[in-house]
């Protein structure tokens, strides 16, 4: 049986994260966050709708993954133990399924009939379209032009699963947009659908809400690596997209004064220009998508376009909590460039023989980074957020001009 | 000739009063169809007949807005559109002989960068009479309404055909320009009819307040406006607007004039 935390605690006062948070959306969905907030902290408390989902997290989507030590990649950095805790190996290849599958069980006990949602590198879309046909509701999936094009197998995946997935041609075609055209969906058909969003973003209680159900992956990781390591982490690195897979691990440590919490965001083509998603990094505090937290602006508080390899993290704004951390420096953020995560991808891939995710893979960069300078009876904990079978093709185009060669990770 | 009331929430409810023709307020987008065009357009929807206006401050992701004001806040701010220009051109049309009372609308974020009390004093010294964010409901709104008060602005508060009576009575409360009243469950954008529940929304907010009611998002058509009788002291029209404005090679203060009039059974 899945380890989940007995009573999860309930929503923070009035939605905030310290100074962040809040519910900044039009007055038509307010209801329905008021809804929302009264509702699943009910069915979240309620042990019949615990065990079912703790049964199908662990009957149908594999629950508990296990934490494993990565030796080869260890050995290359020399330095500090590389462990990784294995959302790869969920049912659709990566984390978002516990969150999915959670909000799609809560809106059938809601009894909305329709369920919509965003997606970026479309595991989110997946994981809901997935969460939607063992359920049997209907699902759209919002998507920008730009990431169908680059993660078209799960666009092909989310139709196989019976999902509509509608493209969005606005802004810069990406996770931004198509979470702002999944809130004005939702805005239009507030009184049949609930909007699966996909991180620790959005208004209240949706950043609670989302926290509370990938909360599974810090209690077990924690547990495991105690068993089998023996001793906490040094460090937990986990990257940062709008920041679920990091607040759900980070979530099971953050009693311990001691272990280090590393968020790692894309640094797509570096910091001194443009072209990154390095929210917490290099952004200031704002309003994006319901909620006050760390954002890409200009100086006008107009939201940038963003860049990175990765369309998982190529996300102006971030989830509140992460912000709080950040000022409360109980967490440290970081970023890497599209060069390392590409290099990291293939050195684990080599090295281990799991391909990441790249979003995972600008985690991998910064722990072998981190790892290198510890020593040997150290642990590195990484969240291995998901499986990068969705990157394959982005990887292969990008062929040559990669500065990967073989010779540089060893036979 | 009257003296002009002190604030601007006194300077709305005087523009909306009760039990009159329901009266017109055009929305104009600061920078579109262009960013000189702004003035221009203020000034002929005021001589098309508004009674009042709004003014749209261009943000990059518009969560309350359908296509068209999208695509025009997009065009404007391609085209170097920004909040102190927008405010600046407010300035220039009063010098110019703009007196209808002006309410601002755009998202919070641009707000909270110029900063909240910044912002209002700007708005207020640039001509400006209430501010209208779609993104900030009543629960969080408290700090803008404090702003806009200590300014001298009215606050308009939204409320839609969802909002619950608490709701209602919690923005009628903090309300003194006028309660905006949402149309449609849904975003902005020209639509063929008004729904029934929109009336009956806007006599929900007619039993809890005196503060004069607007009804807007979908409003295309002098039918439209003409129904509400009785039932709203104003109607917003935007997205039918911005249609107009952005389909013809025409002079685009002559579109405006020409379509408010149509608007007002001139
Ligand atoms: C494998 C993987 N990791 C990480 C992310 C980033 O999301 P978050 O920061 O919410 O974990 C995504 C998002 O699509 C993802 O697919």
């Amino acid at each position: 049986m899945a380890d989940r935390p007995a009573a999860p605690s309930g929503p923070p006062e009035r939605g905030r994260f310290g100074r962040y948070g809040g519910q900044f959306v039009p007055e038509t969905v307010m209801p329905a966050l008021d809804e929302l907030a009264r509702e699943a902290p009910a069915a979240l408390a309620d042990p019949a709708f615990q065990e079912e989902l703790g049964r199908l997290m662990h009957t149908y989507a594999g629950r508990p993954t296990p934490t494993y030590r990565a030796e080869r990649l260890t050995a290359h950095h020399g330095g500090a133990q590389l462990w990784l805790k294995r959302e790869d190996l969920l049912h659709t290849g990566a984390h978002k399924l516990n969150n999915a599958l959670g909000q799609v069980l809560l809106a059938r006990r809601m009894g909305k009939r329709r369920i919509v949602a965003e997606t970026g590198a479309g595991q989110h879309g997946v994981a809901t379209a997935t969460a939607c046909a063992r359920v049997g509701l209907p699902c759209v999936v919002y998507m920008g032009d730009e990431d169908m094009r680059r993660q078209a197998v799960n666009v092909y995946k989310m139709r196989l699963l019976g999902a509509t997935v509608e493209p969005v041609e606005s802004g810069s075609a990406t996770l931004k947009d198509a979470t702002s055209a999944a809130i004005r969906d939702w805005v239009t058909t507030v009184a049949d659908t609930h909007y699966v969003i996909g991180s620790v973003v959005g208004p209240h209680p949706y950043p609670w809400l989302v926290r509370t159900l990938q909360a599974v992956i810090g209690v077990e990781a924690r547990a495991q690596v105690l068993d089998q390591a023996g001793r906490l982490p040094h460090t937990v690195v986990a990257c940062v997209g709008g920041g679920s897979n990091a607040i759900g691990i980070f979530s099971g440590f953050l009693g311990d004064a001691g272990v280090r919490l590393l968020g790692v965001e894309a640094g797509g083509r570096g910091l001194d220009g443009p072209a990154h998603a390095a929210t917490l990094v290099a952004g200031r505090p704002g309003v994006l998508h319901g909620a006050f937290s760390y954002l890409l602006q200009d100086p006008d508080g107009q939201v940038l376009a963003t860049h990175s390899i990765s369309a998982g993290l190529d996300y102006p704004g971030v989830g509140p909590e992460h912000s709080q951390l950040r000022d409360s420096g109980r967490a440290g953020y970081a970023a890497v460039e599209d060069g390392a995560a590409l290099a990291a991808f293939h050195r684990c891939t080599r090295l281990e023989g799991i391909i990441p995710a790249l979003e995972t893979a600008h985690a991998l960069a910064a722990a072998g980074d981190l790892a290198a300078g510890l020593p040997a009876e150290e642990v590195v904990l990484v969240s291995f957020s998901g499986r990068g079978d969705k990157d394959v093709d982005t990887v292969r185009a990008l062929g040559e001009r990669t500065d990967h060669r073989s010779d540089e990770v060893g036979p | 000739m009257t003296t002009s009331p002190a604030t601007g929430a006194a300077r709305l409810r005087a523009a909306l009063p009760a039990g009159g023709e329901v009266a017109l307020l055009p929305y104009v987008m600061a920078g579109f169809p262009s960013p000189s065009a702004t003035v221009p357009c203020l000034l002929a929807a005021q001589a098309g007949g508004a009674a009042a206006l709004e003014l749209g401050i261009p943000f990059s992701d518009p969560l309350a807005d359908g296509p068209t004001i999208q695509r025009a806040g997009q065009a404007a701010l391609r085209q170097g559109m920004t909040p102190a220009a927008a405010l600046a051109s407010v300035a220039e049309a009063r010098r110019s002989g703009l007196t209808v009372p002006v309410a601002v609308m755009t998202y919070l974020n641009p707000v909270l960068q110029r900063g909240v009390d910044r912002f209002c004093r700007e708005a207020a010294a640039a001509g400006v009479d209430a501010v209208l964010v779609p993104d900030l409901p009543a629960d969080e709104a408290q700090d803008l309404a404090g702003a806009a008060a200590a300014s001298g602005l009215g606050f308009v508060a939204m409320v839609a055909p969802t909002s619950t009576p608490e709701r209602i009575a919690a923005a009628a409360r903090l309300a003194t320009g006028f309660v905006y009243c949402v149309a449609q469950v849904g975003v902005t954008g020209a639509r063929d009819i008004v729904p029934p529940s929109a009336v009956e929304l806007l006599d929900r907010v007619g039993r809890v307040t005196t503060v004069p009611r607007a009804l807007g998002f979908g409003l295309s058509r002098r039918a439209h406006v003409v129904a509400l009788r009785g039932h709203a002291e104003g109607a917003v029209v935007a997205s039918a607007l911005l249609d107009r404005l952005g389909s013809g090679a025409d002079d685009p203060a002559e579109l405006m004039r020409r379509a408010v009039a149509e608007l007002c059974g001139r």
